[in-house]
């Protein structure tokens, strides 16, 4: 039983922080029609710059939290102002290799930046640790990104779908000469979803990094899952995100405990098994 | 213009072939002879280059000519490279005939996998693509009783070409084997790629559908081409481990993929020439960045997509087909009208 | 004559919306039927349906009494129906002479090739000559796609569709978007198209229809409205009713030399 519960509580936590990195990459694509590769190295560079604030200023995780998540964000403005809005509409091969091409220059960026104080990233004292709940014993921190994830969710969910803001965004990707007439700035929507994506894979790296370490690799080894879990989940749907990270999390973790030598390539079995079945992915809308 | 596009490559539509029979094959011996007395001590390196060439033209038939979006084609090579390796070690030292065995294990990879896989499009295809090509590797790496795992399958060896040629310590045989296999490869490519099956599959690249209103089975011609893009990266991977005598897991691995993709990409999709430029102007700058520091080779082969996508999406090939419309006697028949 | 091609009862809706409903004509060797209907008619959606784009909901498709409902759409090019598009659909960045040759290799079925003879490579380029004459494109012939003036596109696409050598031709709105100027060259190659021809043409200019149409159907919401000669047609009341919403006339280019655009092209 108490097997069971432990591929339950670190499946879900892995598929938390997998949809946490990959739904802005996500939006960017379903909703924007965008390809960016680059997305991991959002990823990576929060993970980064929060260790290097906690290293060099001395602040608490949740400042460096804070200031990183920001901070990617900041940068992912005039990336998507100088370079990727040079591409949107562009064949879909172009987008991706741009952005491949920003990815590795992300990843040198990074480590030569931030490289030598990446060593680990420090979670705060109150969330080590763990809780017991009759008679199991559950890590603190899977609890912390596990509602951490879910608040993103609902989050996520009411923005678009129920303010203007989601209203508009999907009016101008819908139809973006006809949303312009009507008013809508399609240039500011797309800065504001970009950055939002951004600070989300930031976010998802922190909050993370237990799970899946900073290195120096970080935004290449870790592109391949976020793109399997857009395409299994459907792009641009968040509950689409939302069930294919929990699934392929939930496979992965599996195997790692049941079947340890399959481990890594449960992801890929998973991930083949739903787009031949469904190649439009579970909740994508069928071509 | 998209890096993918064919604007560039209505110069290889000729059906008839270039203005003098066999030239692009005859440059390639040329340039291959003259790097070889100009660079004896680099010999195994240049091989290196020429394999990789190989590989990467393949990838210029299936991505280049017939649009499929492919991240997975190292699983034909690697195939082929395994299937080579252990065929030496268990049936026979032929290095001609493991050759054949390793092309036709990476056709066999390609057809059983793109039956399935070209029922699918866009992303999901190339998300499926990186999936089985992961799966395989992983096969790979567990089945280490037969390939050697992490370790590598080692201990390649086979009999001199043709008899007469024995693999030496300068790498000369394996130089000269590599190019001969190179050239006739790619002669073969640029068959096809002027033949009727050849101008459907740019069609095909162009708009499926409008092919398929105009009588075409998409599928099955995609699945062929797609098969024959695996038999030349067999052919590659039979090649490296019948040089280096050795084969690496890395020759299943999405970084061997993407790399291609790069080179491909810098050098020009649209025409087969592209694939050999990037290809050596992609291995040359990493050999000179690598020593310096890995990071510095990242920053510069961003830097060249970047650039290639924003500026020059035709590729490398497009400024020697924008040089060569501007020479006076234009022997080389390219770029005249088409540009 | 015996009908080469039969709708039977077509059907097809999506969901709760009805876009054919129980369409029932035919088209002999020879005819020159032109479909009418104001926007929204479903008159693209019934070429979508003979060409295979979209399979009905019920109802049947012959051609020379053999059913075409269960066959792909590549299958039934290769059975002998062919259409045009109504937005030009073609290889953009390949000249025009390659455009021909690729639709003159798939009527040949030699599209899959690797090596070809030498006489039927002569017999391919001799086939796109013939097409290209016809259309008036040789003077095109190395240009790329992307250079041409629309008219000549518009041609082109009529080419490709001829190319494959077809019994049964669907032409959707084959002078839309054509300037006036350049509308002469593709109404000479409609009336010059072969005899034996069964071509069914879509169509908004009306001028277009009275010149070519031997006879007209005319589609409402879906259903076939009347089927008869364009004199009939144009004195049919129910007609008048369906573009003006009221008693007028349909006049056309015999009468007044001018033309009159039944309804905007959709």
């Amino acid at each position: 039983m108490s097997l069971l519960l432990s591929i339950l509580v670190d499946g879900v936590s892995y598929g938390m922080i997998l949809f946490i990195i990959s739904i802005g990459l996500s939006i960017t694509m379903g909703l924007m029609r965008v390809v960016n590769m680059a997305h991991g190295g959002f990823a990576m560079l929060g993970g980064f710059m929060a260790a290097a604030i906690m290293a060099w200023a001395g602040a608490r995780f949740e400042a460096a939290l804070a200031l990183a998540t920001v901070g990617v964000a900041a940068v992912s403005v005039p990336i998507e102002r100088l370079l990727m809005r040079q591409v949107y509409g562009r064949h879909v091969l172009d987008q991706a290799l741009l952005s491949i091409g920003l990815i590795y220059i992300i990843v040198a960026g990074a480590n030569l930046l931030f490289g030598g104080s990446i060593t680990t990233l420090r979670i705060p004292s109150y969330l080590t640790g763990w809780v017991t709940i009759g008679t199991h014993t559950i890590p603190k921190y899977r609890i912390f990104v596990t509602v951490a994830g879910l608040i993103v969710v609902t989050l996520l969910w009411l923005a678009i779908e129920r303010t203007s803001f989601g209203v508009r965004l999907r009016a101008a990707v819908d139809n973006s000469a006809i949303a312009q007439t009507v008013g809508i700035n399609t240039s500011q929507l797309y800065a504001i979803a970009f950055a939002v994506g951004a600070a989300l894979a930031a976010l998802g790296g922190i909050v993370g990094a237990q799970i899946m370490p900073m290195e120096s690799t970080y935004a290449l080894k870790y592109l391949v899952l976020m793109l399997a879990v857009v395409t299994v989940g459907g792009m641009g749907t968040v509950t689409g995100t939302f069930a294919a990270a929990l699934l392929l999390g939930l496979a992965n973790t599996a195997a790692i405990y049941l079947v340890p030598s399959m481990a890594s390539v449960a992801f890929y079995i998973a991930m083949f098994l739903v787009l031949t079945l469904r190649p439009q992915g579970l909740f994508g809308r069928s071509v | 213009m998209a890096t993918v596009s064919l604007e560039h490559a209505t110069a290889a539509t000729r059906l008839r072939g270039p203005a003098i029979p066999f030239l692009p094959e005859m440059i390639l011996v040329a340039l291959g002879i003259a790097a070889f007395f100009a660079f004896p001590n680099d010999l195994a390196f240049l091989a290196r280059i020429l394999i990789t060439g190989l590989f990467v033209l393949s990838l210029s038939l299936v991505l280049g000519q017939a649009g499929i979006p492919t991240l997975g084609h190292s699983a034909s090579m690697g195939t082929g490279a395994y299937a080579a390796g252990l065929f030496a070690i268990h049936v026979s030292q032929d290095p001609l005939i493991g050759l054949l065995v390793g092309g036709l294990a990476g056709a066999l990879i390609a057809v059983t996998t793109g039956a399935l896989l070209l029922r699918t499009a866009h992303l999901t295809f190339v998300m499926l693509t990186i999936a089985v090509a992961q799966i395989l590797y992983e096969i790979a790496n567990q089945a280490a009783w037969l390939t050697g795992g992490d370790n590598g399958l080692a201990g390649i060896s086979v009999n001199p070409i043709l008899g007469l040629f024995e693999f030496d310590l300068y790498s000369r045989t394996s130089y000269l084997y590599a190019l001969a296999v190179l050239v006739v490869s790619y002669f073969i490519v640029r068959v096809i790629v002027e033949s009727p099956f050849g101008l459907t599959s740019r069609g095909i690249h162009s708009d499926p559908d409008r092919m398929r209103a105009l009588g075409c089975n998409t599928y099955r011609h995609l699945l062929i081409v797609f098969t024959i893009g695996g038999l030349f990266a067999g052919l590659s991977g039979a090649l490296s481990a019948q040089v280096a005598q050795v084969v690496g897991l890395s020759s299943l691995s999405f970084g061997t993929s993407g790399d291609a993709l790069v080179m491909l990409i810098v050098g020009g999709s649209a025409r087969l020439p592209g694939a050999l430029i990037g290809t050596v102007v992609f291995m040359i700058v990493e050999h000179a960045a690598a020593t310096v520091n890995p990071y510095h080779w990242l920053f510069i082969i961003g830097g060249l997509l970047i650039l290639t996508v924003l500026v020059l999406p035709g590729g490398l090939i497009s400024v020697v087909d924008w040089v060569a419309a501007r020479l006076p006697w234009n022997i080389l028949g390219r770029g005249a009208r088409h540009g | 004559m015996a009908e080469v091609l039969q709708l039977k009862g077509l059907c097809k809706s999506f969901g709760g919306l009805v876009v054919a409903a129980d369409v029932t004509f035919g088209l002999a060797p020879g005819d020159r039927t032109a479909l009418i209907g104001p926007n929204g008619a479903g008159k693209t959606t019934l070429v979508n349906l003979i060409s295979g784009a979209l399979y009905p909901s019920s109802g049947d498709i012959t051609l020379d009494g053999r059913s075409l409902v269960r066959l792909s759409m590549p299958a039934r090019v290769q059975a002998g129906v062919a259409r045009t598009f109504q937005l030009n659909r073609l290889f953009r960045d390949q000249t025009v002479g390659d455009n021909v040759r690729i639709a003159v290799l798939q009527q040949k079925r030699q599209s899959l090739r690797m090596w070809q003879p030498r006489a039927d490579g002569i017999a391919v380029e001799a086939a796109v000559e013939q097409v290209l004459g016809a259309l008036h494109l040789q003077a095109r012939q190395g240009r790329l796609v992307r250079t041409l003036a629309y008219g000549e596109q518009r041609l082109l696409e009529i080419a490709l569709a001829l190319a494959l050598k077809p019994r049964v031709l669907l032409l959707d709105e084959p002078a839309a978007g054509v300037p006036r100027g350049e509308s002469g060259v593709i109404m000479d190659v409609i009336a010059g198209l072969p005899a034996e021809l069964a071509v069914l043409l879509i169509e908004h200019d009306m001028d277009l229809v009275f010149r070519f149409a031997k006879r007209i159907v005319v589609l409402a919401s879906g259903a076939v409205l009347t089927i008869g000669t364009p004199e009939q047609v144009a004195a049919d009341e129910r007609v008048k009713q369906l573009y003006f919403g009221r008693a007028g006339h349909v006049s056309h280019a015999n009468q007044t030399g001018q033309v009159s655009h039944a309804g905007r092209p959709h």
